[in-house]
């Protein structure tokens, strides 16, 4: 990022109580508090938050989309961690 | 992995109907196709507030005037979530601003008309907003994962807009005679710019095919222009005005109008420079950028006092 605009903060917004805030964009902001305010009026207009997240993008790590495969496929060969994999005879309950 | 492989894992992709998200490999003709289209999408929104924002202060009522104020934030609204996406595609916001300003990027050529009377408020909503949706709707079913996103929120906030405009002029066409007239009036000079808008008839849009393949387009300018007249049509019909265009015939068979003849020449010359305000809305966005210095440097200068002053405690 250029240092002629204010840094970059990812958006995260709750949509209603006892749900995950979820990433809905992102806005420049000289520091957090305004990067909060001006997420309210970008993201929330219409009612879409209760709560707001904001983050410097800079700070994010992430996982790196060519790795994705090697990445996750260690629990790809793992079925026994799915319930599914197990066989109940008929009849036996609450299991 | 060489070009050619990834390539067609990046095409695979985009058939199986797969987003492509801002960290992944992309041709870079997409990602400098997507830079200029998303580009002149949030350049429109920004300018396109200034036509609008000519008739709060004058708006008929409070209601409207509240009505058409949250309008025009949802534009500047718009034009953030656009900006920002394009950002992910490595270029700043600054840049792209700065290319507005001197006025080398494009934006939409409908913004350079000019809002004469209250009713091309109406129409603006009814007809531009009702002709951006169109496309809009399309786009929001485009490859690139933000630009998408962006789209899908977008076009639930546009509905206000369409409807609120149509209110607008149904009231007018429903009122006195020189409320009527003037309906009718803005009806005539928004409707050609409405349907040109929509872009060049597909004989003369370049490179199309590549870009349909990567979903970056979604349908050709004149399939949706099709589908605006075919939805626009009935709706003036209802509230009584009469769509300009003598041309204008229902076909049975196919169950489209056909209309007239495109006034292209007009169009290209709008895109050009040299429609009615393209001069005026260049200069209003550079004083108002200009105007507006003084906020952002405030800002700035009170959040290094907040994190001096947080330093020190």
């Amino acid at each position: 990022m250029s240092d002629s605009q204010w840094p970059l903060w990812e958006v995260f917004v709750q949509g209603n109580p006892g749900i995950p805030h979820k990433h809905v964009g992102s806005v420049h902001a000289p520091d957090a508090e305004m990067a909060i305010q001006n997420a309210r009026d970008v993201y929330t207009r219409r009612s879409e938050g209760i709560s707001i997240w904001v983050v410097p993008a800079v700070e994010i790590s992430a996982s790196s989309p060519e790795d994705q495969g090697a990445f996750f496929e260690p629990s790809n060969d793992k079925p026994y961690r799915h319930p599914t994999f197990y066989k109940i005879p008929e009849g036996v309950k609450y299991l | 992995m060489d070009d050619k492989k990834q390539l067609e894992q990046f095409e695979a992709k985009i058939a199986a109907g797969l987003k492509i998200e801002p960290k992944d490999w992309m041709p870079e003709a997409y990602r400098k196709q997507l830079i200029r289209m998303m580009s002149q999408h949030a350049h429109s929104e920004i300018v396109g507030m200034l036509p609008e924002g000519n008739w709060i202060t004058r708006a008929p009522s409070l209601r409207r005037k509240a009505i058409l104020l949250a309008k025009v934030q949802d534009e500047a609204g718009h034009g953030l979530y656009l900006y920002s996406a394009t950002e992910t595609l490595g270029v700043d916001r600054s840049e792209l601003l700065e290319q507005l300003h001197s006025g080398k990027a494009k934006y939409s050529s409908i913004f350079n008309y000019p809002t004469l009377t209250w009713a091309d408020i109406g129409a603006i909503g009814w007809l531009v907003d009702g002709a951006a949706i169109m496309n809009q709707t399309a786009l929001a079913r485009g490859s690139y994962g933000p630009y998408s996103r962006a789209m899908v929120k977008i076009c639930k906030e546009e509905s206000f807009h369409n409807r609120q405009g149509y209110e607008i002029m149904m009231n007018l066409a429903q009122g006195t005679p020189e409320q009527k007239e003037m309906a009718q009036d803005a009806f005539n000079r928004w409707w050609w710019p409405s349907i040109m808008m929509l872009g060049p008839s597909d004989d003369k849009s370049p490179n199309s095919d590549q870009l349909m393949r990567w979903k970056v387009k979604m349908e050709s300018n004149d399939a949706i222009r099709q589908r605006f007249i075919d939805r626009t049509v009935p709706q003036a019909e209802f509230i009584g005005l009469k769509v300009p265009d003598a041309d204008l015939k229902f076909n049975d068979v196919t169950g489209h109008y056909e209309h007239g003849p495109i006034n292209w020449e007009e169009f290209f010359d709008v895109i050009k420079g040299n429609g009615p305000c393209n001069a005026k809305r260049i200069k209003d966005r550079v004083e108002a950028d200009k105007k507006g210095a003084w906020v952002r440097e405030a800002a700035t200068a009170y959040a290094a006092k907040q994190a001096k002053e947080k330093l020190v405690a």
